[in-house]
């Protein structure tokens, strides 16, 4: 019997698992708490580029499309959240109304994208997206004249954090004799959008359009023979990636209260790709652990490398960003050599891979 | 019986080959309807222009008595004509039963809020599309087999999976290309039996196919095809007496 019929066959244990993981969860920030305040910040960054790596799932797992502009989407939602929530133009909307809006507008972005590029494949899609993430980060960079709209490179700064009524995500807080500070409430915010986001991703997988993404994605010519609008579809993978990215962009800007087109270089989109492909496409648990690992390693690597090397040898000899970058490299190397499909991946593309 | 596809004038150039010159012909309803001819003659090019694969350069199809729109493919399968592939073309990586299920696209209508949301009609719908998806692979002898990988299945198999996802999408004309080449002679009687019972059971068939024996057996009027012209067409027994025929498939000399 393998794994997933042994559980079939028992319901307790499942349902056991699920409370241990969902009280570990429950508990896990004031753990992470008691080890410093940063480190429930870096766990809610890390849960933030999950939400991004399991959007950018859909366009690169799903329907099989090379987009090396995703966080463009991100700085989308990030914009239109800081926009109508800061000081900027003395716009403070409620988070749970700019939220819906950045993740329509991000949408929108999607397939502005989507639209003239659907005709490319593989590495020119993959071109055309790098581009198009660019020309968005340009566009923050430059909006500061004839109007000031963006701030330019300076960013926006005193975002609004994410309330409701007098309840604020950004202070501190003692309720039932708990602290909860403000990335404490965050994280259990991210966690409820991302427990969502996961659910909507195994929905999507295991539908119609689910099936005609895979079915692009394995022939598109006869995926159009029988009768799948490809064109529309690819569109609809390319507005729902984006909008989750959207949505992730948004919490980030309330979670800063700063950003800058910095926050959206082409090295973002590579690290959220990255961490698809290293987890392993298409496939959602996959990509969780391929994300939480990327942004949790490098921050182990900080708390690490330069402490470690200035009791041995008394003094820094290699940065920490050198090494995690080295680390990096070497991790992805060893990757495509043993396990070109990634750390976990999907059935599917498990035999694809194979096949070649 | 009434006219399912009128074909008229149906021409089609790749630079200086004509490919399809002005090719005309009509297809009844209930009938199987063979396309022959040597390589290169032009079936398979008249199965793209026909499936919107290709763009026709000049003629029309009357299709169900409307003209067709044969601008995009999946147009084309929404109008009800389904195609295989002469080089098989199945989703490998899927299952059997999914590759069917893919089938079902264009006759189900559930988008991303229904996938998300899951409600009931959603649900309903989904159940509809397995309880098609399993009746299809039983129909074309592939029961039990759902689960497996359209690609690990033996090539005969692999050609009727093709066929049932073809007919998941209620086809009114199915169109074959070459559906039994490469089979064994036990593989292609038994494919012979499947195509009888499709055509009982109401679909027109339009076969491109070099096995002779079983063009002549199964169809019920033939057009034959050469450089792109049609040179015969006719009940079988009459095509295949045609001197132009002859003469196409043995050569000129020897005729």
């Amino acid at each position: 019997m393998n794994l997933a019929q042994r559980l079939k066959s028992n319901p307790a244990a499942v349902w056991g698992g699920i409370a241990l993981v969902a009280c570990a969860l429950l508990a896990l920030p004031f753990v992470l708490a008691m080890a410093g305040t940063t480190w429930v910040r870096v766990t809610n960054l890390a849960i933030l580029f999950t939400l991004l790596a399991l959007g950018l799932n859909i366009v690169v797992g799903f329907a099989g499309l090379l987009d090396l502009g995703y966080i463009a989407f991100y700085g989308v939602g990030a914009y239109v959240y800081a926009l109508l929530a800061s000081p900027q133009f003395n716009l403070h909307l409620p988070f749970w109304i700019i939220l819906p809006i950045g993740a329509l507008a991000a949408c929108v972005f999607g397939v502005l994208l989507g639209a003239p590029t659907l005709k490319l494949r593989g590495d020119y899609l993959a071109i055309v997206t790098l581009g198009f993430g660019e020309i968005v980060r340009i566009f923050f960079n430059n909006m500061s004249q004839p109007v000031n709209i963006t701030n330019g490179p300076q960013g926006i700064s005193r975002i609004d954090p994410f309330s409701i009524g007098s309840f604020s995500f950004s202070q501190n807080e003692v309720i039932l004799g708990l602290q909860f500070s403000g990335p404490i409430k965050y994280y259990y915010l991210l966690l409820l959008v991302l427990i969502a986001v996961i659910v909507i991703n195994l929905r999507l997988e295991d539908s119609r359009i689910g099936r005609a993404w895979q079915a692009i994605r394995e022939d598109e010519v006869a995926a159009q023979a029988m009768g799948i609008n490809t064109t529309r579809i690819k569109l609809l993978a390319f507005a729902m990636g984006a909008s989750f990215g959207g949505v992730a962009g948004g919490m980030f800007a309330a979670m800063q209260g700063f950003i800058s087109p910095e926050s959206f270089v082409l090295v973002e989109s590579v690290m959220v790709l990255a961490m698809v492909v290293l987890g392993g496409m298409g496939n959602i648990w996959g990509v969780i652990v391929g994300a939480l690992l990327l942004s949790f390693v490098p921050e182990l690597l900080r708390h690490t490398v330069d402490p470690l090397q200035r009791s041995l040898f008394g003094h820094l000899i290699v940065e920490p960003e050198v090494v995690r970058m080295l680390l990096f490299g070497l991790a992805l190397m060893l990757m495509m050599l043993f396990r070109p499909a990634g750390l976990w991946p999907s059935r599917v593309r498990r035999r694809e891979l194979a096949e070649k | 019986m009434s006219a399912l596809l009128e074909a008229v004038n149906i021409g089609k150039r790749f630079g200086g080959i004509e490919a399809l010159s002005s090719i005309s012909l009509t297809i009844q309803r209930g009938e199987i309807y063979g396309l022959i001819g040597p390589n290169g003659a032009g079936k398979t090019t008249f199965f793209n222009v026909l499936s919107g694969v290709y763009r026709a350069d000049s003629g029309d199809f009357n299709f169900n008595d409307t003209v067709l729109n044969i601008s995009a493919p999946h147009e084309v399968a929404a109008s009800g004509i389904a195609r295989t592939f002469q080089n098989i073309r199945l989703f490998a990586n899927m299952s059997a039963l999914e590759n069917v299920m893919v089938g079902r696209h264009v006759r189900t209508r559930a988008g991303i809020f229904g996938a998300i949301l899951r409600d009931a009609r959603t649900r309903a719908e989904e159940r509809a599309i397995h309880e098609r998806a399993r009746t299809l692979l039983e129909y074309v002898g592939l029961s039990g087999r759902g689960d497996e990988l359209a690609r690990s299945l033996p090539y005969g198999d692999q050609r009727r999976l093709e066929i049932a996802r073809a007919l998941a999408t209620d086809p009114h004309l199915l169109a074959l290309d070459e559906p039994a080449a490469g089979m064994n002679a036990t593989e292609t009687a038994t494919l012979r039996r499947l195509l009888e019972r499709i055509r009982d059971d109401g679909t027109t068939i339009l076969l491109i196919e070099h096995d002779m024996k079983l063009v002549m057996g199964l169809c019920d009027r033939i057009a034959v095809l050469d450089y792109g012209r049609k040179i015969a067409e006719g009940v079988p027994a009459a095509v295949r007496k045609d001197a132009k025929v002859i003469e196409a498939y043995l050569g000129g000399e020897l005729a």
